[in-house]
């Protein structure tokens, strides 16, 4: 597929904030790989590696009003949405200082004060209850937009085609937006969707939908803007295609044998942070030091992160039933 | 006190609530228009508008994942199930959302909610629209489970449900709708039934029989027959699963020394499976008697009418199985 030509180059310290933001995400990631074969963080851990533009192209389009729901795959959102990558980071070490206070992990990764709604870790379980914020906020007359992240796997799912016709229906103020990294786990596109134009498919219900070069983060960014204005002025929900590509197993237990070198080479060709790197470069926005120092900068953050997952406490026992129900009673 | 219908008691409830705190809403299949399948919404959308009373197609899973968003983020949605047969299309949504929601979010995100609508066999309805699904409910940890079996029961619990701050399944009986009995007059003031507390609808010292929802009806029938015979039966009805009124079973057990489990569910893993469990733990000592349950047949529900009665659980079934505890030749 061919996609528009990349939207220009932004000012230096947007692109900055850009480059920064995927770079993040990635060293983030990278040291969560180290720390899983540390034994550091257990249970799955799903890297985004390779999907950072659209994360940080579509986050930074919303508002601290707006609402984010993700899948399992989601430190890339949750990074990219401002929920601090030290709670994270205590969240996968099981530390009653992550978000979730060591309830939920990797898959889980809440934070009500950025609005980040999970972390949901059942395929397309997330659609639904991101169609309900949005029907909460057309409710109460709220100017809130609701992103909901999943992925090219979830649209052979029942909730999808619920969700979407319920959406529809009722012009939520919603923005679906399918990561179609092309694999659900270890199935290629091909084997599970009889139709494999995704962004044709959710045509089909009545929305605006259209598909996205998911490895420029320019363009991921350019096309939330355009879908999150038109919902704004209440054009209804909108579908957002992302063509992206992980570059790393499924899993912590994934030896690929569905796909090949090759392709996973070709496809790092188009590696987002070298994308908008180079393209900064020869607009003269970037130099060597100037990512080196971008580069020293998320180490630190990084590194604070682990130090404070690693100085993080365990929630004490008599605690394993607090939050099976709510400590304050009903409505007064 | 007024005499009024179950339906109707649940219709003043929903009104009631609605009217008291805005952010409560009603959704489900046919709700709106139409009244509700059973009548239970009769007149709310003239009342609210639709705004509050939506019309959802049929999609259980959608509309109740929707209820499950909506609450994350303060709203008090009830999700009408035209049955909870129905539902089970929705369990991933009340399972793993729903009941999960504040745990998995270390106590940041709840779900005050209320799933409601009829559960249990009605007549000649088969395999499946005669299914009692309290059992998939009661299951997970982070769901109440309630039961009324009178009008004044669903009145008081469901405003109760409708005001908790938790995920409520609040199952109902289509052969209750029609119920009357006295229910406290609006004009009273606020009539709740606190969860969790169980209710003493028979008192008697020879034996327990302990049960909830529909159920109920029958076990009182089966105590009036046995008290022709001079045999006195408590009946306990426990209203809600969850929270259980454990104290009210060990009470009722601890004066009787025998009991009987009713229940219209399957036998494997049922609630009574629970219950004689919590009995034989904390009251073993106190038993004259093995404690016996009495179930639906281990079948899916036929169709036929001589099947169908012989399926379910019933008083003469409850008499049989009292007598067996009371070592009694019936």
């Amino acid at each position: 597929m061919t996609f528009p030509p990349s939207p220009p180059l932004p000012d230096e310290s947007h692109a900055r904030a850009l480059l920064r933001s995927m770079i993040l995400i990635r060293r983030f990631e990278e040291k969560c790989a180290e720390l899983y074969t540390r034994q550091k963080i257990r249970g799955f851990l799903h890297l985004y590696i390779g999907e950072e533009a659209v994360a940080a192209g579509s986050l930074p389009v919303l508002e601290p009003r707006d609402s984010v729901v993700a899948t399992y795959r989601e430190h890339g959102q949750a990074l990219a949405r401002g929920v601090p990558a030290t709670t994270i980071m205590a969240e996968m070490y099981g530390r009653k200082e992550g978000c979730a206070r060591g309830r939920g992990g990797s898959m889980h990764i809440f934070d009500a004060e950025t609005r980040f709604y999970g972390g949901n870790a059942i395929v397309a379980g997330g659609l639904p209850l991101a169609a309900g914020l949005a029907l909460a906020a057309q409710m109460k007359g709220e100017d809130r937009v609701t992103a909901c992240y999943f992925g090219d796997g979830a649209m052979a799912e029942g909730e999808f085609h619920e969700s979407m016709n319920l959406a529809a229906l009722w012009d939520l103020p919603l923005l679906f937006c399918c990561e179609n990294n092309l694999y659900a786990m270890g199935t290629a596109l091909a084997i599970a969707h009889a139709e494999t134009d995704l962004a044709l498919r959710a045509t089909s219900y009545g929305m605006p939908a259209w598909a996205v070069d998911g490895m420029d983060v320019l363009a991921v960014e350019d096309a939330t803007r355009r879908a999150v204005q038109s919902i704004r002025a209440g054009g209804g929900p909108h579908f957002l295609e992302f063509r992206t590509y992980r570059f790393r197993p499924h899993s912590m237990f994934d030896p690929e044998l569905y796909r090949s070198r090759e392709e996973v080479s070709e496809w790092k060709k188009r590696d987002p942070i070298p994308l908008l790197a180079d393209r900064m470069r020869q607009a003269g926005m970037l130099d060597d030091d100037a990512l080196a120092a971008l580069e020293s900068e998320v180490t630190a953050e990084v590194e604070e992160a682990v130090t404070f997952a690693e100085e993080g406490s365990w929630e004490p026992v008599e605690e394993l039933t607090r939050f099976v129900h709510s400590e304050t009673g009903g409505a007064p | 006190m007024a005499v009024i219908t179950y339906r109707e008691a649940l219709n003043q409830a929903l009104a009631e609530e609605m009217e008291r705190d805005d952010s409560v809403f009603l959704m489900g299949e046919e709700v709106a228009e139409y009244d509700g399948a059973y009548k239970v919404s009769k007149g709310l959308l003239d009342q609210f508008g639709e705004r509050r009373v939506v019309d959802s197609p049929i999609s259980e899973l959608g509309f109740a994942g929707l209820g499950v968003g909506a609450a994350m983020v303060g709203l008090r949605p009830i999700i009408e199930f035209m049955t909870f047969n129905f539902s089970i299309l929705a369990l991933d949504q009340v399972l793993n959302s729903a009941a999960k929601m504040l745990y998995m979010s270390g106590g940041q995100i709840s779900c005050p909610m209320v799933f409601r609508g009829p559960t249990g066999a009605a007549l000649q309805l088969s395999a499946q629209h005669s299914q009692a699904c309290e059992i998939w409910y009661v299951h997970a940890p982070g769901i109440k489970v309630v039961t009324p079996a009178t009008p004044a029961d669903a009145k008081g619990l469901l405003k109760a449900s409708i005001r908790d701050n938790d995920p409520v399944a609040f199952m109902e009986g289509e052969l209750l709708y029609n119920l009357k009995g006295e229910v406290p007059d609006p004009d009273d003031g606020d009539f709740i039934i606190p969860l969790g507390v169980a209710d003493l609808k028979r008192e008697g010292e020879h034996i327990s029989i302990i049960t909830h929802g529909k159920m109920v009806h029958v076990a009182l029938q089966a105590a009036s027959k046995l008290e022709k015979d001079g045999i006195e039966a408590d009946v306990l009805d426990l209203r809600t699963l969850r929270p259980l009124d454990v104290d009210a079973i060990l009470a009722t057990v601890r004066k009787t020394n025998r009991a009987v489990y009713l229940e219209e569910g399957w036998p494997w893993g049922g609630v009574g499976s629970q219950i004689v469990s919590i009995i034989q733990d904390e009251a073993f000592d106190d038993l004259d008697a093995p404690v016996v349950r009495v179930t639906q047949a281990d079948v899916p529900m036929p169709y036929a009418k001589n099947l169908e009665q012989i399926a379910k659980p019933s008083v003469d079934r409850v008499i049989a199985a009292c007598n067996r505890v009371l070592y009694r030749n019936s």
